[in-house]
């Protein structure tokens, strides 16, 4: 994962609220066994709807409750092959916030009224060191988890440090597991 | 101090602060082959492959396909094989196309009865929260999470926040669990439970049968939810006595711990009265977009709204009873069990599907089709003009060749109505297998609660 400090550029707003993964890429994509290459599925359907338009810029700006639905990695996959590194919204799907911080993709929560406000710009500047979003001459600061936020800003591959720390978990499975079923078993 | 049941699973799984064990990790095939590729490439294993269990069930054509090789679809095909040859180099039971226990992979753990009150479970699947009906702590998870989990058994996790929605009074006559839940979606919106785990309780929620537990926590996850939970009780206990994978006996004094402190404190409470809840259908693209059986499509109050009666081709004001349908499934693993088959098939017996309608039955694994076969169900739903298939995720997505043709209108048992879920330009109406069954019948909805069941 690439580290993440700061994201600048031109904006593309998608004015919907509670877009659902099967709308950022639709099931028949995910047959797919790779991981790369959903950008061109990117919102299938929704892409030939006369008027359609939005473009590959690094920056998302859209409506609350993004990326609700299916817990499909998929969806970020396709967001960030198409181009995008960061997305604002006043509010994210849980399973989404947590699947574009696992792969890089930036995503900021900022106050409705100040994403109505973003979406009348044509660039913005996201810098998650400071943790504020620039546009129109203005600074409007945002919130990320401490701790996603220094993996995020170091690009650190989580599967990697907790394999580090194998010793904690083999003692807590000595000492504190639970007795449960053992799938091999069966 | 009192604490909830989450804090108390909680903590029981903090291996250190943020870094949370996972007791049981189920893998389907769509969102594993990607995490498989990555420990392979990065020379890992697979920690813990005796708290890992695998099945195939979104790709799996229902029709009694028995062998990956007989996928048609090659993609699908080719999904289904990945999984097998992963599953089989890792070490991680499967149950495949074929086996008689595959099935949906969040109807097969409580069967199996793997899943137990108090684990941890995730999986690369939103639906997940399945599984909190016996008291667990159960959430979906991404690809990356599900590579993380194969490698470490861990997750890192921040606690969720913790909701309870109590339901006074019990549930009317042909009112069910999946109403309940429809009904609480409309009332705190697909956005209102981000960012929490939520603890249904009340007498409503005690005297549902384990299975209707199940179809509202599966739903937690269109409310926004991450993870439903039920406090486990003698309905829990007696659902698992005697399954596979269950301890003998069961450890009822151990378990009945596993409930919220009085007095414990939420983040957020919610109370619902339940005996004021009708049978629900869905109108528009989100499950919260839904109205009482005998109530109308209302006029739109957001540009998502109208977007959503473009799409379902409804005008505002139209009666829900008649709205007329083409297709129904019963199925998905909101509502496959024994229990909603059974529902469905009271609803049906002696009476004909529709002229108009095209009507199937899926299973929601192959033990409750064996189950259902065995109580005659299949029948029942085959004299009727059902078709009657094989077990699998089938049309609740359409990965399979189970799908709605464009504009096509479908009473379905699933879990969701979205844009294009069920095939391309196909139009979903979520409802109760009850609901839907009589919808099969009528050619259009009907409220339930004046259908008159055969003798
Ligand atoms: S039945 Fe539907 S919701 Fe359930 S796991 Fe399968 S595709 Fe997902």
């Amino acid at each position: 994962m690439n580290a993440i400090t700061v994201i600048a550029g031109n904006i593309s707003v998608l004015r919907r609220s509670d877009v659902d993964t099967d709308q950022i890429i639709p099931k028949q994509f995910l047959k797919r066994v790779e991981r790369t290459g959903f950008g061109q599925y990117l919102f299938y359907d929704w892409a030939k709807e006369p008027g359609w338009d939005l473009d590959p810029n690094p920056i998302l700006v859209t409506g609350r409750n993004f990326g609700c639905g299916s817990s499909r990695e998929h969806a970020p996959w396709a967001l960030e092959d198409f181009g995008f590194k960061a997305i604002v919204s006043p509010s994210f799907a849980d399973i989404f916030y947590s699947n574009c911080t696992k792969i890089g993709l930036l995503p900021v929560i900022l106050p409705e009224e100040e994403v109505e406000a973003l979406m009348g710009e044509t660039s913005a500047r996201v810098d998650l060191e400071e943790q504020v979003v620039s546009f129109g001459g203005r600074e409007v600061r945002f919130e990320t988890d401490p701790e996603i936020r220094r993996r995020l800003l170091a690009g650190l591959d989580d599967v990697g440090i907790t394999m580090q720390r194998g010793e904690e978990i083999t003692a807590y499975e000595r000492e504190r597991e639970r007795s449960g079923p053992v799938t091999t078993a069966l | 101090m009192p604490k909830t049941l989450l804090d108390k699973i909680w903590e029981a799984h903090e291996v250190a602060p943020g870094l949370l064990y996972i007791d049981l990790h189920l893998v389907h095939e769509v969102t594993s082959p990607q995490a498989f590729d990555a420990l392979r490439l990065a020379g890992r294993t697979l920690r813990r492959p005796d708290r890992t269990l695998a099945t195939a069930d979104h790709n799996v054509p229902t029709d009694g396909s028995n062998r990956a090789a007989q996928i048609r679809d090659q993609l699908s095909r080719v999904q289904v094989e990945t999984l097998e040859r992963n599953c089989r180099e890792f070490g991680v039971p499967l149950y495949s196309i074929g086996s008689e226990r595959q099935g949906i992979v969040h109807v097969i753990g409580p069967e199996l009865g793997v899943t137990q009150p108090g684990m941890t479970i995730v999986c690369g699947d939103s639906h997940t929260a399945t599984h909190g009906a016996l008291g667990a702590l159960a959430f979906g998870i991404g690809t990356s999470e599900v590579e993380h989990v194969l490698a470490t058994q861990t997750l890192q996790q921040q606690k969720p926040k913790a909701m309870r929605i109590s339901y006074g009074g019990e549930l009317g006559f042909g009112v069910t669990a999946k109403d309940l839940i429809l009904g609480t979606i409309g009332r705190i919106g697909v956005e209102g439970g981000v960012g929490y785990a939520i603890e249904y309780a009340g007498p409503a929620i005690e005297s549902l049968s384990m299975e209707g537990r199940m179809t509202v926590c599966n739903m937690t996850i269109e409310g926004g939810g991450r993870a439903g939970m039920i406090a486990p009780d003698e309905t829990t206990f007696r659902w698992l006595d005697g399954r596979p994978a269950a301890p003998a006996p069961v450890p009822r004094e151990g378990w009945t711990e596993l409930r919220t402190d009085e007095g414990a404190s939420f983040d957020s409470e919610v109370e619902i009265d339940a005996s004021a809840l009708s049978p629900q259908v869905t109108w528009g693209t989100t499950p919260g977009m839904v109205a009482p059986v005998s109530g109308a499509v209302p006029e739109p109050a957001s540009e998502g709204e109208e977007r959503a009666l473009v799409y379902m081709d409804l005008e505002p004001g139209t009666p829900i009873e008649g709205i007329e349908l083409d297709r129904v499934f019963i199925g998905s693993c909101t509502n496959s069990r024994i229990g909603d088959l059974r529902a469905a098939a009271r609803v049906v017996e002696g009476r004909r599907v529709s002229e108009r309608v095209s009507a199937m039955v899926v299973p929601g694994s192959q033990q409750v089709k064996a189950q259902a076969e065995a109580e005659g169900l299949d029948e029942v739903f085959r004299r009727a003009g059902f078709d009657w298939r094989s077990a699998g995720c089938s049309m609740c997505l359409g990965m399979n060749p189970d799908t709605l043709e464009p504009g096509e209108r479908c009473a379905s048992t699933s879990n969701r109505n979205f844009e294009g879920r069920q095939g391309r330009g196909g139009r979903s109406h979520l409802v109760s297998p009850e609901m839907a069954a009589a919808a099969a019948v009528a050619g259009r909805f009907v409220d339930i609660r004046e259908w008159e069941v055969a003798a």
